[in-house]
């Protein structure tokens, strides 16, 4: 006989408070969002003590609504998922005390699952033939990493950004052009009206072969190249609309072209033809659209995480904490809340 | 990255250290080359908290590697445990440190770092309290 599992998914590791509940961690019967993003714009960015303060006020409703949602009881739940790492250590210990206390009180076991670990899994939500093994590109305001996925639980580091991660250089040199937070969607925006050739601001590549990457130098192009002495010089108020549009696509064109690029390296260094793209900044059409034309042209399959599960969620929590309870990789009631990945260079 | 070397080598436990300066003039580059005199190990590397808002790092002397950029108030700093961070035998380094300059402790280090050209960078290093003056005191002897 065929028996199912419900799991109960919960994240709260940086700006949205999530809670989802996932059947055998393919079928999503619920997935709840409340982002903070409105909150937190006027700040131009997240603030802690607001945004825990805030998933202290939302969980119970969220847990509620998840439930609900999915013509669930409390008793129908046979785990609790929740991210434990990496983020922000306050904001996590919300959800992961929330979570004990559920696990204990429903008498469910309990998994720790790893953000991370999550995006490169969350292709494979929904899907009836998980797409492994690949090769996981994941780009957020947060991490900028490049993975070999070989199954739901078995994640490996190929490379990651020694500095900035890409979604901080959108976000920071959206700061810089003066457009608002978030950063990411502004940029792509403006840039629509701007000549993606306009400025040639550094592809930074590092060695050779590395897989590794670094935003940091593009970020100081951009601010020297509008208020340092380069080819505009003097100031965002000396620069046109035409000026800014052109700087915002030249900028988003250069990160574009360092993702794409390193994600045809790990591809030719690992041998495999399957890629995904996940990670907040995956809803970027231009990064979408590159990623998917040179997949294209070598023959490869490009799968990119649904929109839902690009951007912070519990439905992939729920559905890689599925696995992790398959494999006893379940935790105590003393489960840490930690700002740093388990994941490290293999 | 050879200055921040040189000073990452000479960190104390209980130093607090507030980096100023705009965007991309390199302060997280400036703590880079702190860790790598402070003897963190190949493996680890130190990326922007702009995000986490803290990272911590293991060397000879345990590092807190904080970023206010996101901030709304210094109090917002203190929630996070800043006051324990400062207290213990770590050292803290504090990014945007102007932001929550009323929170910090009365004897620290400050290293202002100004953009003189696309590749070119000023330093102003100031130290307050004892230690920390005969510590900018003895950094005539630094050479890059």
């Amino acid at each position: 006989m065929f028996i199912m599992t419900t799991v109960l998914g919960i994240e709260t590791s940086c700006d949205e408070t999530a809670v989802a509940v996932v059947d055998d961690g393919i079928t999503v019967r619920s997935n709840i969002v409340a982002s903070q993003i409105e909150l937190h714009r006027k700040y131009g960015g997240v603030v802690p003590e607001i945004a825990s303060r805030a998933h202290i006020e939302n969980l119970d409703t969220i847990v509620q609504d998840a439930l609900d949602k999915a013509d669930c009881e409390p008793s129908d739940v046979d785990v609790i998922a929740v991210t434990n790492r990496p983020g922000l250590v306050p904001a996590l210990l919300i959800g992961v005390t929330a979570a004990k206390t559920l696990s204990w009180a429903w008498q469910c076991p309990l998994v720790g699952v790893d953000h991370i670990h999550a995006h490169a899994y969350s292709p494979a939500i929904g899907l009836p033939q998980p797409p492994w093994p690949a090769v996981a590109l994941i780009v957020s305001g947060g991490h900028t990493s490049l993975f070999r996925v070989e199954g739901p639980a078995d994640v490996h580091l190929l490379g990651a950004t020694l500095d900035d991660a890409a979604g901080e250089a959108f976000d920071k040199v959206a700061t810089i052009l003066g457009l608002p937070y978030p950063g990411g969607p502004a940029i792509e925006q403006t840039a629509k009206e701007g000549d993606a050739k306009a400025v040639d601001f550094p592809r930074t590549m590092l060695k050779r072969d590395s897989l590794d990457f670094s935003f940091s130098g593009i970020k100081t192009a951009v601010r020297y190249h509008i208020h340092g002495h380069g080819k505009i010089s003097g100031g965002l108020e000396k620069c046109s609309p035409s000026d800014i549009a052109n700087v915002a696509a030249s900028f988003q064109q250069a990160v574009v072209d360092v993702l794409v690029n390193k994600a045809m390296l790990a591809v030719a260094q690992t041998g495999l033809s399957n890629v995904i793209l996940g990670g907040g900044v995956a809803a970027n059409s231009v990064l979408r659209g590159a990623l998917e034309e040179a997949c294209r042209n070598r023959a490869l399959n490009f799968i990119a995480a649904p929109w839902a599960y690009c951007t912070d969620n519990a439905a992939m929590i729920a559905a890689l904490g599925y696995h992790m309870w398959l494999r006893g990789k379940t935790a105590g009631l003393d489960l840490d809340a930690l700002a740093n990945s388990s994941t490290r260079v293999v | 990255m050879a200055l921040g070397s040189w000073i990452g080598a000479r960190l104390w436990p209980g130093l607090t250290i507030g980096l100023v300066g705009q965007l991309g003039t390199g302060k997280t580059a400036l703590v880079q080359g702190m860790a790598k005199g402070n003897g963190l190990s190949d493996d680890q590397h130190v990326t922007s908290p702009t995000f986490t808002l803290i990272n911590e790092y293991a060397g000879r002397v345990l590092v807190y590697h904080l970023d206010t950029y996101r901030l709304a108030t210094p109090g917002e700093l203190a929630a996070l445990g800043f006051d324990e961070m400062t207290a213990g035998d770590a050292v803290v380094v504090v990014e945007w440190a102007d932001r929550v300059h009323s929170i910090l402790p009365d004897e620290m280090m400050w290293i202002e770092i100004t953009s003189t050209g696309e590749r070119s960078r000023a330093f102003s290093i100031r130290g307050l309290g004892d230690r920390a003056c005969d510590f900018v005191r003895s950094m005539s002897a630094w050479r890059s």
